[in-house]
């Protein structure tokens, strides 16, 4: 079935039609609009989801190479292309998934300005699939790039107190690691006279351009990603950004910078990510130790959940540039775990900031007693967090360290330290919240989780119990692209 | 060459040639401006434009005039972006008070201007299409007469270009002499193994004049000042398509009278585009005046397209084409929408007026975000296109250090961009604001849907149509 990805990254920008169509025929800053809006944006949000699993239900997972290509001819000697292998696929799924659980978060607590909201929602899911979709890289860039615009919207308008200084932060990270990434995407067209992503990975680059060309892509990625110690953008941005906005940050557009690694430096610039090998296992682990103990001293809910992401991504990194299946696979799992599990911690921060206004860990304590329910799915992916085993958490942590101890023992060992103190900062986190006496009398009268939020964290537990349980329903799927890509790894690198 | 054959190539300079005379007559003895005397001066720009078209390809005055794709890619851009300037500029006076129907004339004299400019052959011509064009430009800055600002920015401009005017003038005696020829395509012949010390000085002296007509560093002094006095709607016309007139006659002058020189003159380009950048990004991060700041973007944006003329070739000219088409219509766009933006009878300048717009003209303000995104460069708008074309040719000619340069200072540019965003979408609104007017709220949302979506469309044509162009203006 060819258009279905297309199909699948620019249905969103139909709901923004039907949300604009309805804005057109209604006076401005309605609630019927506002209301319209919300329905507009699930409805379109879940069909996508639908469309994803489409997507997923016809690949073949036996197959290495890019499926449900298309291409197009563009003007001046660009193409249109899109398509996915296993690497790329499962990505679909989760954005489409966490989308609708974004809009169905943000549904009571953003009542300012909902019509653009659930536009700049729609746009960023359509920029965020296509991102993972593109098989050119001047498609890929214009994807990749164009986030920036609602994510600065989302972040300025929608955010907590300090959120224009926190929107302009991420704004020019960001923008500084893409240009360096647009000048090196420009000289390799312009050296292998192609922007096909399959013919860009099959040729072979200059050992010097592959050194520059990785360092550019990696200014670019380790933003994203981030690494230590480009990561100080995310937890301004994470502590400012609506509920919403944070899901889909850590949630997604973390995601994209393991994946530009996976897709771009690794496979296209082999030799340089073996020179580089080092430096990346040096920064995972900084990232994994030094971030968990930041985290274990913040004070704001979210602030811990933002670095605690900076800690988890290390893992992502050091498994991606192990170089072998087990740090390929588990890289994958780990960030649609952390997807999930990150996403639904958010969601968590959130229920309570809902009721109270506040992210301040010491205002909270003893929760337990006035909201149980809240207390049980907070402690599951309080776990998922920390990885313990029946979690998703976990098999994503036990593959990337097994392929790096195969790789680097001592990296792999003081990694594993990552994994006792992220246990250390969120059942800290957990206790502190959830456990001891009911002191702030503010607190006697919240509520526990009511019928609309519970069923947003329904699809996240099933998710993460599932993944954890049966890791088998991710790795069939990515078994057969990441050999290939080891494969051709290892015998462009001889290692 | 017969003069009917002469006359059929320099048609759409003899049509406004006789459209100015005919319409000073008119304008004489009406006395004041009217609608159909301005629909009959953007009729005239218009027809020029398609005459442009259909006219023969050619050469005519010994040379001295040549009309070939790159030109009549030139003009049509050009004689377009002139004529939308003569509503908004009418519609601005007119709300003043102030409409006097010397302003089309002007506007149109300009045009012709540029357009011999796109179309010069040798140094005469040169020299006469751009005096031509300055000095109506001059008059246009200081067309609020009762405006101290606006004064002022018609003197500074004036005695600036007169001295830039004078610089020119010497490197072309100097050519001249060096070179024994006023035409380009016999400067070329002379020039083949470079340039030598006398004509190299006349080439920097033509370089220097050229570049503060399209106001590129460290010859931008007096943009700020001008765009800051200078009546909006002038402003938007003088920041488009005379710096597109001068981008293509510095690069016909340079691709084809000094093509034997390149290694010479692009070390030159380079210089100035990347000063350029830097000064654009840079010194724009302090500006409150949305005016002054987009003097500013002006300068940045066209230091990009310098990177893209320091390439040279096919490659870098069509870049220069395809980058400052789309520049001039997204600039043309901003200045659309904000002529036509007032509070209370008084016109927003700073960002402080911009507060809060999104919510009292949203339409507007998005059309004003999508040009600030554009000029910074963000896909999918158009701005990107432009930067996509120039950036690959400085790499693909070897000037990757001098892109990364330039990309980053897009970076530090990106500051103000964003600033102007924030202002517009996150800050809270002081009061509502005047309806604008019809002109405006068309030209900016015409142009805020050529920078999205139509711009994906467009290149289609521009591409090929640049690539022609290109390749005719380099040969000599």
């Amino acid at each position: 079935m060819s258009g279905i990805l297309s199909l699948t990254t620019f249905l969103p920008l139909l709901g923004v039609a039907g949300i604009l169509l309805v804005r057109g025929l209604a006076p401005a800053n309605d609630e019927r609009t506002a209301s319209a809006a919300r329905w507009i944006a699930l409805a379109t949000t879940l069909a996508t989801f639908v469309l994803s699993v489409a997507v997923v239900a016809t690949f073949h997972p036996s197959q290495s190479g890019f499926q449900m290509q298309e291409d197009i001819n563009w003007f001046g000697g660009l193409r249109y292309r899109m398509g996915v292998d296993g690497i790329s696929v499962l990505f679909v799924p989760l954005t489409a998934f966490l989308m609708p659980l974004c809009i169905a978060a943000s549904w009571r607590s953003i009542k300012d300005r909902v019509v653009e909201y659930m536009i700049a929602f729609l746009v960023l899911e359509t920029l965020v699939i296509g991102v993972f979709c593109a098989l050119d890289i001047i498609v890929f860039y214009l994807f990749f790039e164009g986030q920036l615009i609602p994510m600065f919207l989302i972040i300025g308008i929608w955010g907590g107190q300090n959120r224009v200084y926190a929107a302009f932060k991420f704004f020019l990270y960001t923008l500084l690691g893409s240009v360096l990434m647009l000048a090196a995407i420009l000289a390799m067209i312009s050296i292998a006279h192609t922007s096909s992503i399959p013919e860009l990975m099959r040729y072979h680059f200059s050992p010097t351009y592959q050194t520059w060309f990785w360092l550019a892509f990696f200014a670019s990625f380790a933003v994203k990603m981030p690494m230590w110690p480009v990561h100080t953008w995310l937890p301004d941005a994470h502590v400012e950004a609506p509920t919403a906005g944070s899901v889909i940050l850590a949630g997604i557009l973390l995601k994209m910078g393991g994946y530009g690694f996976m897709r771009f430096s690794v496979p296209m610039f082999p030799a340089a990510s073996v020179e580089f090998t080092p430096l990346i296992f040096a920064l995972s682990m900084i990232a994994i130790v030094y971030t968990s103990l930041v985290a274990f001293r913040q004070d704001d809910m979210k602030k811990l959940i933002a670095y605690s992401s900076v800690a988890h991504m290390g893992f992502v990194t050091m498994g991606i540039f192990s170089g072998n299946l087990q740090g390929e696979q588990g890289a994958i799992f780990q960030m649609l775990s952390h997807g999930v599990i990150s996403g639904a911690l958010f969601l968590c921060v959130g229920v309570v900031y809902d009721r109270m206004h506040t992210r301040e860990i010491a205002y909270y304590g003893g929760l337990v007693t006035k909201m149980p329910i809240y207390a049980a799915v907070f402690m599951l992916f309080t776990m998922g967090n920390v990885g313990l085993p029946g979690t998703s958490g976990f098999v994503g942590e036990i593959l990337t360290l097994t392929g790096t101890y195969g790789v680097s023992t001592w990296t792999a060992i003081v990694a594993v330290s990552g994994v006792i103190l992220s246990a250390m900062y969120a059942l800290t986190l957990y206790r502190r919240i959830i456990f001891g006496q009911l002191t702030n009398p503010s607190l006697a009268a919240i509520g526990d989780l009511v019928g609309r939020e519970a069923i947003i964290f329904l699809p996240l537990i099933v998710a993460t119990l599932a993944l954890g349980f049966q890791p088998r329903l991710v790795l069939s799927i990515t078994d057969a692209a990441t050999t290939h890509m080891v494969d051709v790894f290892h015998a462009a690198t001889g290692r | 060459m017969t003069p009917m054959q002469t006359a059929a190539v320099a048609s759409p300079e003899l049509l406004l040639v006789g459209a100015t005379l005919i319409l000073l007559v008119w304008g004489a003895f009406q006395g004041k401006a009217s609608a159909t005397f301005t629909f009959a001066s953007v009729a005239s720009l218009c027809a020029a434009a398609v005459v442009a078209v259909v006219a023969p390809l050619g050469r005519a005055f010994l040379g001295g005039l040549i009309l070939d794709q790159g030109a009549v890619f030139s003009k049509v851009v050009i004689y377009l972006a002139s004529a939308a300037a003569i509503p908004m500029g009418e519609g601005w006076f007119a709300r003043r008070g102030q409409a006097r129907f010397e302003f089309p004339i002007l506007v149109i004299i300009a045009a012709l201007g540029m357009g011999m400019m796109a179309s010069a052959g040798d140094l005469i011509s040169l020299y006469i299409s751009v005096e031509l064009q300055s000095l109506a430009l001059y008059v246009l800055a200081a067309f609020e007469r009762d405006d101290p600002k606006s004064s002022e920015a018609g003197l500074k401009y004036f005695v600036l270009g007169a001295l830039s005017s004078g610089i020119m003038l010497y490197g072309a005696s100097l050519v001249y002499g060096f070179a024994g020829s006023t035409r380009f395509d016999a400067i070329a012949m002379a020039m083949s193994h470079g340039a030598g010390g006398g004509a190299l000085l006349g080439l920097v002296f033509l370089i220097c004049g050229l570049s503060f007509k399209v106001s590129a560093a460290p010859f931008h002094m007096w943009t700020p000042d001008v765009y800051e006095g200078a009546p909006t709607p002038v402003v938007g016309f003088f920041a488009g398509a005379p710096k597109l007139a001068a981008m293509v006659l510095l690069a016909r002058l340079l691709t084809q009278g000094f093509s034997g020189a390149v290694d010479q003159w692009r070390q030159i380009i380079v210089v100035v585009a990347i000063l350029s950048v830097a000064v654009g990004a840079y010194t724009g991060l302090r500006q409150h005046n949305v005016k002054r700041l987009w003097a500013y973007t002006s300068i940045a944006q066209i230091g990009y397209a310098m990177v893209g003329l320091a390439a040279g070739g096919a490659m870098g000219v069509q870049s220069v084409l395809v980058f400052m088409t789309l520049y001039v219509i997204d600039v043309t766009g901003f200045f659309a929408c904000l002529t036509v933006l007032s509070r209370a009878g008084r016109p927003m300048e700073t960002f402080t007026d911009l507060a809060g717009l999104v919510r009292e003209r949203p339409g507007i303000a998005i059309a004003m975000t999508f040009f600030s995104l554009s000029g910074l460069g963000l896909p999918p708008l158009s701005g990107l296109w432009g930067k996509y074309y120039v950036f690959k040719a400085a790499i693909v000619a070897g000037l990757a250090p001098a892109a990364v340069i330039a990309l980053i200072g897009s970076v530090i540019a990106a500051y103000y961009y964003l600033r102007l965003i924030k202002v517009m979408w996150l800050d809270p609104s002081p009061g509502p604001t005047d309806r604008p007017a019809a002109e405006g709220v068309v030209i900016g949302y015409g142009a805020a849907l050529f920078a999205f979506p139509v711009v994906l469309f467009a290149l289609y044509a521009i591409d090929p149509l640049a690539h022609t162009a290109a390749a005719a203006l380099i040969q000599p």
